[in-house]
C-alpha cells in the first residue's frame, strides 16, 4: 500500500472509530490505564480504548506476532501526525508498552515475547518501574535490593521506594542487585509479579498530599528464573535503555498531561489592581522577568525543533531543557503565591476556588519535578561533562 | 525558523574569517592606548564596506542588497567576538534604518547610496540625557516656510566624532521629527566624551543652526512607534554584538577551567565552577533563540506580517535576555579566572567595558523590562 493510501484509510479508519469526545485535551482525571481491570469514566473511553488496541495500534510499530500494528517508521509516523490532526487523546497510558517493551523486543528471548508482549499489547497488564531505592537515588547503581541465585528462582529481599503507582500495577520490571562486589556490573534486570507473597505496597504521601508514589517492600519474594531479561549482570545496560525510552516516552506523555498551566499575568493584574502597584513595583517586575524567562524558553523549544528540521540539532540544547523548565516553573510558582497572597495558601473548602486549590497543590508539587527524573544538580554535572567536556571530578557523578 | 539558513551561515562565517585576520581583539586594545579620536580604524571601515555588509538590509535601487536583518545580525554577533570597532551600528543600522524608514523618496536616493558606499558616515542624536530616553526632551526646533532653526544639545552620540552629518531627532507634541546636520553646518560643534570603551561618542550641541526646510527627513510628524522600531533595529544589533561577546569570553573562560591547576586538579574539576559554567551555558542558549527571533522580527516586520507592538516585545526580550545573561557572563569571566582575571594584560576587562556601554546604549535592562511589560499590560 502506498503512503497515501494508508493515509486516506487511516484518516477514513479514524473518522469512524475515534469519537467526537475523544477529540479534545485531556483532562488528569480521564487518563486511561491500561491493566488487567481497566475503569473508564464513559462509553466513549471504551470504545476509542477497544478500536485502538483491536487495530494493534497501542503500540503500532511492533511486529504484528506480538500484538503491535505492524506498521514501518515511514506508517507510524502518518498515524501519529493523524492522531495529532484530530486531537486524538492517547487511548490508554502504559509504562509496559513505552519502556519494557522496546527493551523486551531488543533483549527478550522468544518464549520471553511471546509471554510478556502480546497482553501488553493488548493493555491488560499495568506496569510499574522498580528503580530507585532509599540509598539509590541519583546514584542508581548503588542499588542494594538483593536477587539471590537459589538454583530453580531468585529471592529478592530489600525494598524500592518512588515507585510511581505501585499500588495499582499488575507487574513491576526493576532491577536488582545479583552481585555485590562489583557496581555497575553486579546488576540484573527483572520483571516480576506484584501479587507474588512477600511484596508489600505503601503509598507514600507527600507534602502535596495523597501521591501515586509508593515503597515497595520484598521479603523474600519467589521469582522465577525465566523473569529475568537479558543476561545476568546485564541490568545496567538494560536500565540505561529504558531510561532512554522514558525520556522519549515522557515527552510525548508532557504533551497531553500539562493542562494545569498557571499563568502569571492575571496574577500581576490583579496584583496591581488590589494593591495600587504600578508596573515598576518590585513584585511585578520579578513577575515579568519570570514571564520573560518563560518566554525565552519557549523560544529554545521552538529553536531545537527547528534545528532538527534544519537537520542543524545541537545536542546542548537538549540537555538544558529539563533542567530550565523544571526550575522556571518551581519558580514560577513561588511568585504566584507572592502574588496572590492568602488566596494561594488555602488547604480546601470556601473560599476558596478550585482552580486557587490546584494551584496550591501545583505549587508543592513543583518541588518534586527538580528532583526526580535526573535533579536539577545531576543535570547541570551532564552539561558540565557531556557538552562542556569540563575535567571529571574525584568523586560523585 | 530560528536557525540561520545556508546563505546566513556563509555571511556569518565570512564575518568570522575576515574579523580575524583584520580586526583582532588587539587592535581595540591599540585603539585605546593610542587614545585614537575616531575610536575605529578606517581600513577596516573600508574592509566592511566592501565585503558588502554596509548594503545588506537595504532595497537594491538604493544600492542594497535586500538581505535580511538576521544576516546582518549574524555579523554583529561577530563583530562580538572580535571586538571589532566601526561604525556599523551608527552609520547603517540607525541612520541607514533611519533614512530608508522616514525620508523621502529623493532623499532617499541622494543620501543612502553614498551612505552605503562608505563614502558618507552618519551619526545619530537622539539622546539628551545620560541614560537612554527619548521621552524627553529639551531641543527645539523652530520652523518657519522656508527655514529651520534648531537650538539643543544631543548626547552620547554614536560615532558623532568626524561624522559626514547628523541625523537630530526632535520631539514635538505629538510624534518626532527628524533633520539631517551637515557636520560643517554653522553653530554645531561636536565633542569627544571619553567612555570606558574607547569608542567614539560625541556631545553635538546646536546652537541656531539654521538649515533649509528639506533637512528634514520625514513629511508628517512620526509617530513614537515609527521611531522606536528604527531604534529597534539598533537594539537587535547590539543584542547580538552582547550576544558575541559573552560568547567569546565564555569560550575563554572554559578554556581556562580546563587548564588552570590548582590544588593538583584542574580547577574545572571542582563541582562548585562545574555548575556555574553549565548555567551560565543555560543563560547563553536561552539568549541566543531571543536573539535570534529578534532578528527574525525585524525582517517581519518590515514585511508587515507583525505589528510594532509586537517587534518591540519582541525586540525587548532580546536586549533582556541578552543583558541579564552579559552581566553574569562578565562577571563570572573575571571571577573565575582569578587575580589574572583583573588584570589589564588579558582582554577580559577589554571586552567587559564594551559590554557594559552596549547594555547601556539603546536601553538598560530596566528599560527593556519595563517596555516588555507595558506591551502585555495596557
Ligand atoms: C515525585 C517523585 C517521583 C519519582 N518517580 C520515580 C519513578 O517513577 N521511578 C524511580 O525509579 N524513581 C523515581 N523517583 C526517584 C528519583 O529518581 C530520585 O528521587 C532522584 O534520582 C534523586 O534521588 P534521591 O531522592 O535519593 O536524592 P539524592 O540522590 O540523595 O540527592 C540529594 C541531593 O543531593 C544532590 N546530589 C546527588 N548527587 C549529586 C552529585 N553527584 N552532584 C551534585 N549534587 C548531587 C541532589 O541533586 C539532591 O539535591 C521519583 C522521585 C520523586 C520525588
Amino acid at each position: 500500500m502506498s503512503l497515501d493510501d494508508f493515509r486516506q484509510d487511516t484518516r477514513k479508519w479514524l473518522a469512524t472509530h475515534c469519537p467526537e469526545s475523544m477529540r479534545t485535551a485531556i483532562p488528569e482525571g480521564e487518563l486511561v490505564w491500561g491493566a488487567s481491570h481497566v475503569e473508564f469514566v464513559n462509553d466513549d473511553q471504551k470504545a476509542w480504548f477497544n478500536a485502538m488496541r483491536d487495530k494493534g495500534w497501542f503500540c503500532p510499530d511492533w511486529p504484528t506476532e506480538y500484538g503491535g500494528g505492524g506498521l514501518d517508521p515511514a506508517q507510524q509516523k502518518v498515524l501519529e501526525q493523524e492522531l495529532k490532526a484530530i486531537n486524538a487523546r492517547p487511548p490508554q497510558i502504559n509504562l509496559g508498552i513505552w519502556m519494557l517493551g522496546p527493551v523486551l523486543l531488543e533483549y527478550g528471548t522468544e518464549a520471553q515475547k511471546q509471554r510478556f508482549l502480546p497482553p501488553m499489547a493488548r493493555g491488560e497488564v499495568r506496569w510499574c518501574q522498580g528503580f530507585s531505592e532509599p540509598n539509590a537515588g541519583s546514584d542508581l547503581a548503588s542499588i542494594r535490593t538483593f536477587a539471590e541465585d537459589k538454583g530453580d528462582h531468585y529471592e529478592i529481599n530489600g525494598s524500592k521506594i518512588w515507585t510511581s503507582y505501585g499500588d495499582k500495577s499488575d507487574m513491576m520490571y526493576g532491577v536488582f542487585r545479583t552481585d555485590k562486589q562489583v557496581k555497575h556490573a553486579g546488576i540484573s534486570l527483572f520483571v516480576l509479579d506484584m501479587k507474588s507473597p512477600g511484596i508489600t505496597v505503601r503509598p507514600i504521601d507527600l507534602i502535596a498530599g495523597k501521591s501515586a508514589f509508593c515503597e515497595v517492600f520484598f521479603d523474600k519474594v519467589k521469582v522465577p528464573k525465566d523473569n529475568l531479561i537479558g543476561a545476568v549482570n546485564q541490568g545496567w545496560e538494560l536500565a540505561k535503555k529504558l531510561l532512554q525510552h522514558e525520556r522519549i516516552s515522557m515527552s510525548k506523555f508532557g504533551e497531553f498531561t500539562l493542562p494545569n498551566h498557571f499563568s502569571l499575568l492575571p496574577a500581576i493584574r490583579e496584583y496591581m489592581a488590589t494593591r495600587k502597584a504600578n508596573l515598576d513595583a518590585s513584585l511585578p517586575q520579578q513577575a515579568f522577568a519570570a514571564m520573560m524567562d518563560e518566554h525565552a524558553f519557549n523560544l529554545t523549544a521552538q529553536r531545537m525543533k527547528d534545528e532538527m528540521i534544519a537537520k542543524q540539532s545541537n545536542p546542548g540544547l537538549m540537555s538544558i531543557m529539563k533542567l530550565v523548565h523544571t526550575e522556571q516553573e518551581k519558580h514560577k510558582f513561588e511568585l504566584l503565591l507572592d502574588l496572590l497572597g492568602y488566596q494561594a495558601l488555602g488547604q480546601s473548602g470556601a473560599p476558596f476556588s478550585e482552580p486557587q486549590l490546584a494551584l496550591t497543590k501545583g505549587w508543592l508539587t513543583s518541588f518534586t519535578t527538580t528532583i526526580a527524573g535526573g535533579s536539577s544538580e545531576i543535570q547541570l554535572n551532564l552539561i558540565a561533562k557531556r557538552v562542556l567536556q569540563l575535567p571529571d571530578a574525584k568523586s560523585g557523578g | 525558523m530560528l536557525v540561520l539558513l545556508e546563505d546566513e551561515k556563509m555571511l556569518a562565517d565570512s564575518a568570522s574569517e575576515l574579523l580575524s585576520s583584520v580586526s583582532p581583539v588587539s587592535q581595540q586594545r591599540a585603539l585605546r592606548d593610542e587614545s585614537n579620536e575616531l575610536g575605529f580604524y578606517p581600513e577596516v571601515w573600508q574592509q566592511f564596506v566592501e565585503m558588502g555588509w554596509t548594503a545588506i538590509p537595504f532595497a537594491e535601487e538604493l544600492g542594497g542588497l535586500a538581505f535580511s536583518y538576521k544576516g546582518l545580525t549574524a555579523v554583529f554577533e561577530q563583530v562580538g567576538r572580535h571586538l571589532t570597532a566601526s561604525p556599523l551600528l551608527s552609520s547603517i543600522a540607525l541612520c541607514g534604518s533611519a533614512i530608508e524608514c522616514c525620508a523621502s523618496a529623493e532623499q532617499q536616493n541622494a543620501w543612502l547610496p553614498e551612505l552605503i558606499a562608505g563614502e558618507q558616515r552618519y551619526a545619530f542624536g537622539f539622546d539628551e540625557q545620560m541614560f537612554h530616553d527619548i521621552d524627553h526632551m529639551a531641543i527645539t526646533a523652530e520652523v518657519t516656510s522656508d527655514t529651520v532653526v534648531l537650538n539643543g544639545q544631543k548626547t552620547m552620540v554614536m560615532d558623532g566624532v568626524g561624522a559626514d552629518a547628523y541625523l537630530i531627532l526632535v520631539k514635538q507634541k505629538d510624534g518626532f521629527d527628524l533633520y539631517r546636520v551637515p557636520s560643517d553646518a554653522f553653530g554645531l560643534s561636536c565633542a569627544r566624551v571619553n567612555m570606558i570603551d574607547s569608542r567614539n561618542y560625541a556631545n553635538v550641541t546646536l546652537q541656531h543652526v539654521t538649515l533649509p526646510i528639506a533637512a528634514k527627513l520625514n513629511e508628517t510628524t512620526l509617530s513614537q512607534e515609527t521611531i522606536q522600531a528604527v531604534l529597534d533595529v539598533g537594539r537587535v544589533c547590539l543584542a547580538a554584538e552582547l550576544l558575541g561577546i559573552s560568547e567569546q569570553l565564555f569560550a575563554t573562560t572554559v578554556d581556562y577551567l580546563k587548564t588552570r591547576v590548582q590544588f593538583d586538579v584542574p580547577i574545572g574539576s571542582f563541582q562548585a565552577l562545574q555548575h556555574r559554567a553549565a548555567w551560565l551555558f543555560t543563560e547563553l542558549e536561552l539568549s541566543r533563540s531571543c536573539v535570534l527571533n529578534a532578528a527574525i522580527s525585524l525582517d517581519e516586520f518590515k514585511a508587515g506580517h507583525i505589528s510594532a507592538h509586537k517587534l518591540s516585545r519582541e525586540v525587548s526580550l532580546a536586549l533582556y535576555k541578552v543583558s541579564t545573561m552579559t552581566d553574569k557572563v562578565t562577571t563570572q569571566a573575571i571571577q573565575l579566572h582569578g587575580g589574572i582575571g583583573v588584570t589589564d594584560e588579558l582582554d577580559l576587562g577589554l571586552f567587559l567595558k564594551r559590554a557594559r556601554m552596549a547594555q547601556c546604549q539603546l536601553g538598560d535592562r530596566d528599560f527593556h523590562q519595563l517596555r516588555y511589560a507595558r506591551t502585555i499590560i495596557k
